[in-house]
């Protein structure tokens, strides 16, 4: 008797554990995309001469990070609370458009998360199993258009991009999932907010300024600094301009972010 | 009694955690570091005491042997009271080719002062934390090497920058300046 209870309990148990991950990797599927990598042209090349790099598959999270997301982390967090983070981590602004610092008030709950240091995003996702998408994935993901996954030649598209561009400009942040999915089902690349990617500080957009000569301009190891090519894609030069000028503890009004996890990982 | 004081201090050290060091400081970065002897640290293993920190990679052919040429001439420039208490850290932005027995050889062939300087490896993602904290610039590529910028700062005994200099060569005179204001 005993016996078979104890087997129930264990059926059950397994039962709901999977029950269990079977919700986990629902989770998963509902809010990241899988985007499956190839070879690509970035408007940075990645050393000069080379044109072409390879993406390995990765899945993105669909939509920005949301302000109801991010209190929920800084209640579990408390550590990345406006009011307990070490100035190392955040510059003075951070979540400051919050009225608390765990709750950001009812009306932007669905809104991205902006002003948070590039620290915070990286420990937001990290406690997700995530990381933030290396610039590389950003951009090849976000070359897509609703039905081509590099839609940056079609003038169409470039124009549908420059127009959501000159309208983001303007005021108050629109709710994240509002704009139409792309190839991959990812949303909101475009038009929203700038977001954070993991080696941001690595781009050195700065000119080759390597002169054997001068022991200033060594400041640079390596075969020297980028240079930025396909200088009609606006938008995304743009984005870099900024990613370029932002230290990680610093935030900005329209600075968001989004994770990332390799393919095979089993982030929430 | 001198143990005593020194386990008084762990002891508050481990009390306070990362909070005892000021809200500026490098040294509330949590980051698991292992030098070349293999032994694990925090970027603060030579707190209270000033320090010359810089990220570098292994396989450079070109900064890198001069990074070090420059952190040697800073030490001989500086006053002989602070050379005796400067410490350097070098941390590796290579973790894939820069492994504990890579390092250990580097200190090796450039006759590093162990008992000075530490040569230090981290896991990729802690790499980009500190090298986010020192304000260095780094990117892999494509033949392994890296790009980075050539950063070398000067701490304060409680992990606060007090100044970065990107003068190779020579010991850098507003670094040296500051070092000597270092109580």
């Amino acid at each position: 008797m005993r016996g078979h209870v104890s087997r129930w309990l264990v059926a059950l148990l397994g039962g709901l554990l999977s029950l269990q991950a079977a919700a986990d990797h629902a989770a998963i599927s509902v809010r990241m995309a899988t985007v499956h990598g190839g070879t690509f042209e970035s408007v940075l090349p990645p050393a000069p001469g080379v044109k072409q790099l390879t993406v390995a598959d990765f899945r993105l999270d669909r939509t920005p990070v949301t302000n109801a997301q991010f209190a929920r982390f800084v209640q579990q967090h408390p550590e990345w609370r406006r009011d307990k983070i070490a100035a190392l981590f955040a510059d003075d602004r951070y979540l400051s458009q919050w009225p608390s610092p765990t709750e950001p008030g009812s009306s932007i709950r669905n809104q991205p998360v902006v002003r948070v240091s590039w620290f915070a995003a990286s420990a937001y996702c990290e406690a997700r199993g995530a990381r933030l998408p290396t610039w590389y994935e950003w951009e090849y993901a976000a070359a897509a258009s609703a039905t081509l996954p590099d839609a940056r030649h079609d003038p169409a598209w470039q124009q549908i991009v420059l127009s959501w561009y000159s309208r983001s400009a303007s005021g108050t942040l629109a709710d994240v999932g509002r704009t139409p999915a792309n190839y991959y089902g990812v949303q909101d690349l475009h038009g929203v907010v700038w977001e954070w990617v993991d080696d941001f500080a690595g781009m050195l957009v700065a000119g080759d300024n390597r002169q054997q000569s001068d022991p200033d301009s060594l400041r640079f190891c390596g075969p020297g600094a980028l240079t930025m090519e396909q200088k009609e894609n606006y938008p995304t030069l743009m984005r870099i301009a900024l990613l370029s000028s932002m230290q990680a503890r610093y935030t900005g009004a329209a600075m968001g972010f989004r994770c990332a996890v390799d393919a095979r990982s089993t982030a929430r | 009694m001198k143990h005593l004081a020194l386990l008084l201090l762990f002891a508050t050290r481990l009390a306070l955690g990362g909070d005892a060091y000021p809200p500026q400081s490098i040294y509330r970065l949590d980051a698991h570091l292992t030098n070349q002897s293999g032994v694990a640290h925090g970027l603060d293993v030579y707190a209270g005491q000033p320090v010359l920190i810089t990220m570098f990679y292994g396989s450079c052919p070109a900064a890198c042997p001069l990074l070090i040429d420059t952190l040697r001439a800073i030490e001989r420039a500086a006053p002989p009271a602070q050379r005796q208490r400067l410490r350097v850290i070098m941390i590796s932005i290579d973790p894939q080719r820069d492994s504990v027995q890579s390092l250990q050889e580097l200190a090796k062939t450039r006759r590093i002062d162990l008992s000075r300087w530490t040569l230090a490896r981290a896991d990729a993602a802690t790499v980009r934390r500190i090298a986010a904290v020192l304000n260095v610039q780094y990117r892999q590529l494509p033949d392994g090497g890296f790009n980075h910028s050539s950063v070398i700062t000067l701490l304060s005994p409680r992990g606060e920058i007090a100044v970065q200099s990107t003068v190779l060569a020579k010991p850098d005179a507003v670094l040296l300046e500051a070092l000597s204001g270092i109580p």
